[in-house]
């Protein structure tokens, strides 16, 4: 045999045909999967911050109902149970309100110029210790030591709810990621088979050829997962613009109060692209090995 | 092209007692019993419809037989796990009659197929492929994709393409058929030359003047059975 051989030869062409991989109703498809995570990450991670606030706050703090004795005159009564309240462990800064501030804190369910001889009660807000806060019982204890009726409010009730809440809101975003990896990883198995089918021919000339089940199988995982990824970063990025024009509109404290989207929020979109693409390699994988062991 | 393997003792391919039918029916072929020796050269004949090609796609373990056994290169067929299929096909080249070539590659990427697939690179198979090309006659066009060649240069693309690895075993399924008859000798002598190297070779064919050029032993298949013809053509 002769002839000239050539001087370079372009690197070979890819096995699957380039035009498979331009499915726009696919990317449309992963795309929109991908932006929905990404927004549900993003309201998971504000919420999730703005119950950890709630937590903190609570927690850092308690309010005392103090009531008056017979002889007593209510801001007396608040005096003393600030003075108890400020020789116990545990216990920062205690501030008995003055009427006024009660009054105030009572507006929003009884309205304005409340009637003189309304016995209102006097609340002492007490700070605690971060590291180490002084329990209700000890505060209780002091109070009666003191010879105060009073009853302390360490919102262990509210931190209920509020951890409550916070876990329904994880719950619910796990929930939904779940969900969409699992639409995801569906739809990319589905993308796969139609394209083993329609490409019977060559996987049949490939396996024939002497072509390992994996090495057809990675064929499709690197479409698909390429596909995904790139996928994944215009979800990811449209996520981003959305949530960052929320950021803009509302300020610090976010377009919604109870979700206050920080900046920080959007730096978890970066792993998008990276994790669409897994999903969809392994799928893609997983598919074509389970149908290539059909075949021939 | 890549070394041949070392080559193993006894027949490259041995039928015993093979059938096979479709789909319940009938068989259409039954009781095959043959053995290719290695570095041995045989054509298969017969009537169109007679299972040439189903018995090349048997030795190709791409079709079950039905009963009897199939021994390829010592390994029995039946007792073959998956993952050893793709080490026994790669030492198989071969030419199919409807050439199933890959559209979306050029002729140099059809060509070199099965070397890409035993992990070569590109530096190290480069030059035999454009030699190998440029010998069936498709030096000029290595860059044009199968529907831009015509019937007679896809024919030679897929019969490169079969012998590029130098494999141990090559069947073809009607190789000439869509070539000159100038061309059909050049093939049969790369076929030739290949057997002389040590490659078995079995070729199907309606080419009268092919077998009668070469010489070499016929099986010829009629009623689903073998008979085994001398070159001179007297039953053997």
């Amino acid at each position: 045999m002769s002839g000239p051989a050539p001087i370079s030869r372009r690197p070979p062409a890819p096995l699957l045909p380039a035009e498979d991989a331009r499915d726009g109703a696919l990317v449309f498809v992963v795309t929109i999967l991908c932006f929905i995570a990404c927004l549900a990450l993003v309201s998971a991670l504000a919420a999730n911050r703005t119950a950890h606030g709630w937590r903190t706050e609570l927690k850092g703090s308690a309010t005392v109902v103090v009531r008056p004795g017979p002889n007593e005159t209510p801001d007396a009564a608040a005096a003393r149970a600030a003075d108890a309240l400020a020789g116990v462990r545990g216990v920062g800064e205690v501030e008995a309100l003055e009427k006024e501030k009660a009054e105030a804190l009572l507006e929003p369910w009884l309205g304005k110029d409340l009637p003189e001889d309304l016995a209102i009660p006097r609340l002492v807000t007490v700070e605690l210790d971060a590291k180490h806060p002084a329990s209700a019982a000890s505060m209780e204890a002091a109070l009666q030591a003191a010879q105060v009726d009073a009853t302390v409010d360490d919102h262990s009730l509210w931190l209920k709810d509020i951890l409550r809440a916070g876990l329904l809101a994880q719950s619910a975003a796990i929930a939904v990621a779940a969900l969409i990896v699992a639409a995801a990883a569906a739809v990319i198995a589905f993308a796969t088979r139609a394209g083993l089918q329609a490409r019977g021919d060559l996987v049949s000339v490939l396996h024939l050829a002497g072509a390992e089940d994996g090495f057809i199988a990675a064929l499709f995982q690197l479409r698909f997962g390429r596909m995904a990824a790139i996928a994944g970063l215009m979800g990811a990025g449209a996520a981003a613009i959305v949530a960052g024009l929320f950021r803009l509109i509302g300020g610090e404290a976010g377009l919604m109060p109870v979700l206050p989207i920080a900046w920080s929020d959007l730096l978890p979109l970066l792993a998008c692209p990276i994790a669409a693409g897994a999903v969809a390699a392994i799928s893609a994988r997983t598919t074509a090995l389970s149908l290539l062991k059909e075949m021939t | 092209m890549v070394e041949p393997p070392e080559p193993d003792a006894g027949p490259v391919v041995s039928f015993e007692g093979v059938g096979l039918g479709y789909g319940g029916g009938p068989e259409i072929l039954k009781d095959l019993n043959f053995d290719l020796e290695p570095g041995s050269f045989h054509f298969i004949t017969g009537a169109s419809g007679a299972g040439k090609t189903s018995l090349l796609r048997m030795i190709q373990m791409a079709l079950r037989p039905t009963r009897g056994a199939i021994t390829l290169f010592g390994r029995d067929t039946t007792s073959l796990q998956r993952a050893e299929l793709p080490l026994l096909r790669r030492r198989i080249g071969m030419v199919f009659h409807d050439r199933r070539l890959l559209d979306h590659l050029d002729a140099f990427d059809n060509a070199a197929l099965p070397l890409r697939l035993a992990g070569a690179r590109l530096p190290d198979y480069q030059a035999d492929v454009a030699e190998l090309l440029a010998w069936v006659g498709l030096g000029e066009r290595m860059n044009s994709t199968p529907p831009q060649l015509s019937g007679g240069e896809q024919q030679r693309l897929a019969i490169a393409r079969a012998v590029v690895g130098r494999p141990d075993l090559l069947i073809a399924d009607e190789p000439t058929g869509d070539v000159d008859h100038e061309m059909a000798i050049r093939i049969l002598r790369l076929f030739v030359e290949l057997n002389r190297l040590g490659t078995t070779v079995l070729i199907a064919t309606h080419d009268d003047d092919l077998v009668a050029r070469s010489g070499r032993p016929v099986m010829h298949i009629e009623g689903g059975s073998l008979r085994r013809i001398s070159s001179r053509g007297a039953v053997a």
